[in-house]
């Protein structure tokens, strides 16, 4: 009998899948790369992504996990012993991605309480950076704490790991099974508004107007693939993880379909959602929509309360559906994420999930502490710009390459996927993974670190860039490789084999 | 809404959202006749 939590059910572990990978980026990044890479166009590389890079991804994520049973330091060296860096690495990634990711939902929340007021005013720009973040002057400079920023980054930490401590089936499933479906009924209700006020027409016209002279180039098509790399929660050890959990005959490749269809089917909802807005806001303003797109921290802490305050009625109830559907999508991704190295120190520590959970997720939430601070966001832009390119995306690759390569697993994993699943795979599967995948992330990699030595990201000052950009990638790449020296004691091996990973 | 617009629209939900609904679609009809084979 094995005593390896499971999920309890396929929908369930579907539903934890798709929460992680729909997250904030699906809200906040898609449209605005949707819109300056061709527009409509743009989904025919996006779709050539999803299906040659995304889909084939997940798949095999899916299937390392659910195969070798652990968590991705452990099912990574089950293929290879060696290749259990790669996976302490992820975890690693996983870990400095929480800690600020965090930060970024409390913002979220603060918000939904501040849209029931409107307490943002005229000035949205001078409220965030000013009044609520109470921005340092200077990069690299910590200052005080915000209290703004802490209370409600308290409240993340201790329902995240309020759900963790729930462990996988009555934590993690249960979370989720609430969270998702109500984060779509939000949204459905703010993009069905966002559809009938004036302006929309022309917002969705910005949106999905082909430029067809766009698809030749060669920066659309690496947009493509980042979003769906990006945007899909692989290359940090999540799938793996989650895939771990399945019953030892649940099915893997059509979950791995569904689970990519959903999370771009949220982001084309958002797309939806957020150009027929910014239309509506252009008409209001008298200018075009060009002049109004934006993405990221801008558009949602910026753009959207001034958005908000321009609506005809019920400005707070909105505002309040649109932060609240960004902290139920960052929630649902931030659970996954510290599940990652909770489920690998249980593992490699031979812990009990209570110990895993409070040592693991509360040093996360000690470290989240300095997003806090009046300098949180410089640390917060620039972490989170190196880790997810030399971090996600490297690891990514490595991992890529060590499977199909290095260990030649990719027949292994296929056999593995075709005997439990409904879709067999055939040879395209292996040309993804083996060819496309690794020359496209190689080559993004290539151009990313071309880009950055020759220019300092946000034009930040070298030392800064130097330490919390490069450093801290760096930093991801000395602990994976740390924990894979460190031996484990015969007494822990047994133990930990003995017990698994117990709830 | 110009024309170009309103047919990449439409191609984009159709895939994407016709992809998630014939996932969804085949894992439940798969499913279930597993459940008929297991049964009989």
């Amino acid at each position: 009998m094995e005593n390896r939590p499971q999920w309890g059910s396929r929908a369930g572990f579907i539903l934890a899948a798709a929460g992680s990978a729909i997250g904030l980026g699906n809200i906040w990044r898609f449209p605005a790369v949707a819109y300056e890479n061709g527009g409509g166009a743009f989904f025919f590389p996006y779709l050539f992504a999803l299906l040659t890079a995304g889909i084939p991804l997940l798949i095999m994520e899916y299937a390392i996990g659910h195969k070798n049973r652990a968590s991705a330091p452990g099912s990574l060296g089950k293929i290879n012993r060696r290749f259990s860096g790669i996976g302490w690495w992820q975890l690693a990634i996983s870990f400095i991605i929480s800690v600020y990711y965090a930060a970024v939902i409390a913002w979220a929340m603060a918000y939904a309480i501040f849209s029931l007021n409107l307490k943002w005013g005229n000035d949205t720009e001078g409220f965030l950076f000013g009044d609520y973040l109470k921005l340092a002057d200077t990069p690299g400079q910590l200052g005080g704490l915000v209290p703004g920023v802490l209370i409600p980054l308290i409240i993340v930490w201790l329902l995240a790991l309020l759900i963790l401590y729930g462990g996988v089936r009555k934590g993690i499933e249960v979370a989720n099974k609430i969270m998702l479906p109500t984060l779509l009924v939000l949204f459905l209700i703010l993009v069905i508004r966002a559809l009938t006020l004036d302006g929309a027409a022309e917002g969705l016209n910005a949106f999905f107007k082909p430029n067809w002279d766009m698809i030749l180039s060669g920066k659309v098509w690496v947009a493509a693939y980042g979003q769906i790399f990006f945007s899909l929660s692989i290359g940090f050890a999540i799938m793996v993880t989650y895939s771990s959990y399945l019953s030892k005959k649940s099915d893997i490749t059509n979950n791995a379909f569904i689970t990519g269809f959903a999370n771009s089917g949220f982001e084309l909802l958002a797309g939806i959602g957020v150009f027929s807005i910014l239309g509506f806001m252009a008409l209001q303003q008298g200018v075009g929509v060009d002049e109004v797109v934006g993405g990221g921290v801008g558009l949602a802490f910026v753009v959207f309360p001034q958005i908000i305050n321009q609506l005809p009625a019920l400005n707070g109830f909105f505002g309040f559906l649109f932060f609240g559907s960004l902290v139920l999508a960052g929630m649902t991704s931030l659970i996954s994420i510290v599940e990652t190295f909770v489920a690998g120190a249980q593992e490699r520590f031979n812990m009990t999930r209570t110990k895993s959970v409070l040592i693991g997720g509360g040093l996360a939430a000690i470290v989240s502490i300095l997003f806090a601070s009046n300098g949180g966001l410089y640390f917060l832009d620039v972490v989170d710009y190196f880790i997810n390119n030399f971090g996600v995306a490297l690891a990514g690759l490595i991992e890529v390459i060590a499977v199909a390569w290095i260990a030649r697993e990719l027949k292994n994993l296929q056999d593995h996927a075709n005997e439990i699943s409904d879709i067999k795979l055939g040879a395209w599967w292996k040309i993804c993974l083996g060819i496309i995948t690794p020359i496209v992330l190689g080559y993004m990699m290539f151009d990313n670190i071309k880009t950055n030595i020759t220019d300092n990201y946000g034009g930040y000052e070298t030392w800064f860039v130097s330490v919390y950009g490069w450093g801290i990638a760096a930093a991801a790449i000395i602990l994976g490789i740390v924990f894979a020296l460190v031996r484990r004691t015969p007494a822990n091996i047994q133990a930990s084999e003995a017990k698994e990973v117990s709830q | 809404m110009e024309g170009s617009a309103v047919t990449m629209m439409i191609i984009g939900i159709v895939i994407i959202w016709g992809g998630l609904a014939a996932s969804i679609v085949n894992a439940v009809v798969k499913s279930r006749q597993k459940g008929t084979k297991s049964n009989s």
